[in-house]
Order: C-alpha cells, then structure tokens, then sequence
C-alpha cells in the first residue's frame, strides 16, 4: 500500500502550500534572469550579477525550491503510477528505487549549484 | 439504424472482455441511451445486463461511459452523445466490473462512508428541529443535491489510481457538504481526518468532474473551499 512517508512534508496541506510558494520564488527567479537576458549578457556582465550576494541567495532559493517543489511532483506522480495496484508487487520496489534515484539527483543539484555558485 | 458498440464482460464464461455491436431501430427518435439498452434486451440480446431504476436521473444507477464521457443513460438523450452515427458503451471507468455494464462500487462507497456523510452535534437535540437562517441553508446549495451516480469520481484519474486513499470529488463535495452545514460540530475533527496527503490533496483540479455531473455540481468548487479551511485552520 502506499502511504506518505515519503512525502515532502507529510501532510497534504503543507506539500500543497510548499509547492505554491515555491512556484512564486521559481517565477521572480525566472523573470528576474529572463530581464537579464533581454538585455545585453556578457561574461563580465553576467559574474557581476552573481558576484552579489543578493543573487547567490536568491539564486540557492531558486535552487532549493526547484528541488522542494520537484520532489511534491514527482512523488505525486510516482505513487500515482508506480504502485502494487498498477504494476503488481514489484511496483513498490520500482517506486522506491525511484524515488532514491530523484531525492538523490535533486540533492545532488542542490550541492552543484552550491559550488557554483558559492565557490 | 444506430450503430451501438456495447462492452460485455461475463466472468462465468468469459475470459476477457470484448465489444458486441448492435443494429437498433430507433425509428428515428431523439431516445434516451437508457431507451436504446432496454431495446437491445427487450428485442436482440436478453443477457445484456445494467443497472436503471428511476429512468429520470433521480437515483443513479445508470451511470454510464457512452462514447468517452460519463454520465446517466436515462437522461442523456441520442442527440448529445451518438458521434459518427455510432454509440460507443462502456461501464464506468476505473471500478472492477461485476458483469457488463456493472460496476462493483465498494470503493466508490467506502470513500463515501469515509467522510462520515451525516449530522455530526453532540449538544441535546431540540423538540422540533435545528433551525438554520436562510443564508446558512443557502450554503448547502449544490452540495446536498449529488444522487452518487459515481461519474464523477470514475472520471477522475486520481481516483483511478489511488481509489483506496483518495477520496474522491463525490466524496469531497459531501465532505464539504457537512463542513459547511451551519447545524454540524464536527468540523475540526472532519478536517483532521482529510489533512494527508492524498484525501483532499490528489485533486489537481482538472475539473473532468465537472464536466460530467449530471446534476451540474462542482466537486472542484467544494475541494477547493476545503482547502481554504484546511489552510485557514492551519495558519
């Protein structure tokens, strides 16, 4: 049976809430590097931008709410089609592995950008 | 003649499902769909097998899949669901399929019986009745009048996929329906009970419900203002 240890935050109310807000902190970001790029973008133009720590942290909040809000979804997706009622018994051993497999790649984003960004 | 494609399904003596086509003589009349099955079991095949009671989209039971879309035989007439001059007939999607047009609803029930669909108020009744103002009645509107036809949850790919843990916008909008009864007590307990992740939350608003109720409710509109309560009580 599926059940919701795996979920963000446990609740439907707060995965709910959580991916909202993070969409509104994705769309500033977004329209924030969309105004960048409708301007004139050179490498010396664009270290500057993240040379301020204005940007670092808007940008790690970017990055963390990609990953917050990435996980709600694909979690709703995988325990929507990836389970015992869709695919037999093994479909709780597909889910698990991957949901591994997308907690690990979006922590391993977060960490990148991390480097990129604060390096 | 119309052209009817019916799905048939006996567990007892078939081993898979399959499609059966009738010619039927509506001799040229805007019939009902349920008209056209009773046609079909009164004159070509008396083994075609459906649920119909009312025949006035009263009770419910002749919830249908005719031609992709949900809804209640006896009052969806030739003219709205016929395309191409033929009649596609299915049951309706996503329960398990008892015999032909048959559908078992337990889960479709249990997710119903799950939201305790009853006046909840401990405090001693009084000699006549729990009075409501107008306005607190009005509240109730299109919410009391669902007649659980099933063809909105069986619409719903939510429920499709997680039957057992999602509630269901029929079972939502009843949900909904005691939690804005101005006469029930139990609304933090009834909110506690649908704040997982999958009761209220599986709705992504795609509104199909909608699309199908044959009463022309909103289960999208009602999930919606439980989520506001779920918000409100929460923050």
């Amino acid at each position: 049976m599926v059940t919701s240890v795996t979920s963000f935050s446990r609740t439907g109310l707060s995965d709910w809430l959580i991916q909202r807000v993070t969409s509104l902190v994705l769309l500033a970001y977004f329209i924030v590097i969309a105004y960048q790029l409708l301007g004139s973008v050179d490498y010396t133009s664009w270290r500057l931008l993240f040379d301020q720590t204005w940007m670092k942290v808007f940008t790690l909040m970017a990055a963390l709410s990609l990953a917050a809000h990435s996980w709600i979804g694909l979690w709703s997706v995988f325990t929507d089609y990836l389970t015992e009622r869709m695919l037999g018994p093994k479909g709780n051993v597909i889910r698990l592995f991957c949901q591994l497999g997308a907690s690990l790649a979006l922590v391993g984003y977060v960490i990148w950008v991390i480097v990129i960004i604060w390096s | 003649m119309l052209q009817v494609s019916l799905y048939r399904y006996n567990p007892e003596t078939d081993e898979a499902p399959y499609m059966q086509d009738f010619s039927v003589d509506t001799g040229d009349r805007d019939l009902m769909v349920l008209d056209v099955l009773e046609l079909i079991k009164a004159d070509l095949d008396g083994s075609v097998t459906y649920r119909r009671s009312c025949r006035e989209g009263v009770c419910g039971s002749d919830g249908l899949n005719m031609n992709g879309k949900n809804g209640l035989a006896c009052i969806t007439p030739l003219s709205e669901s016929v395309k191409g001059g033929k009649l596609v007939i299915r049951p309706l999607p996503g329960l398990p399929v008892i015999r032909d047009l048959v559908v078992d609803m337990s889960l479709f029930y249990a997710q119903y019986e799950k939201v305790q669909p009853y006046l909840q108020n401990p405090t001693p009744a009084p000699a006549i009745e729990r009075l409501q103002s107008p306005e607190e009645r009005a509240q109730l509107d299109g919410l009391y009048e669902c007649i659980l036809c099933a063809c909105c949850s069986t619409s719903c790919p939510s429920f499709w996929w997680n039957p057992d843990r999602f509630v269901g916008p029929a079972g939502l909008l009843q949900a909904y329906r005691f939690l804005a009864d101005s006469r029930d007590t139990a609304t933090e307990d009834r909110l506690a009970k649908l704040d997982d992740p999958f009761s209220v939350f599986r709705c992504h608003g795609i509104q199909n419900c909608v699309n199908v109720c044959p009463k022309g409710l909103n289960p999208t509109k009602a999930i919606g203002h439980i989520r506001t309560m779920l918000l409100n009580r929460a923050t």
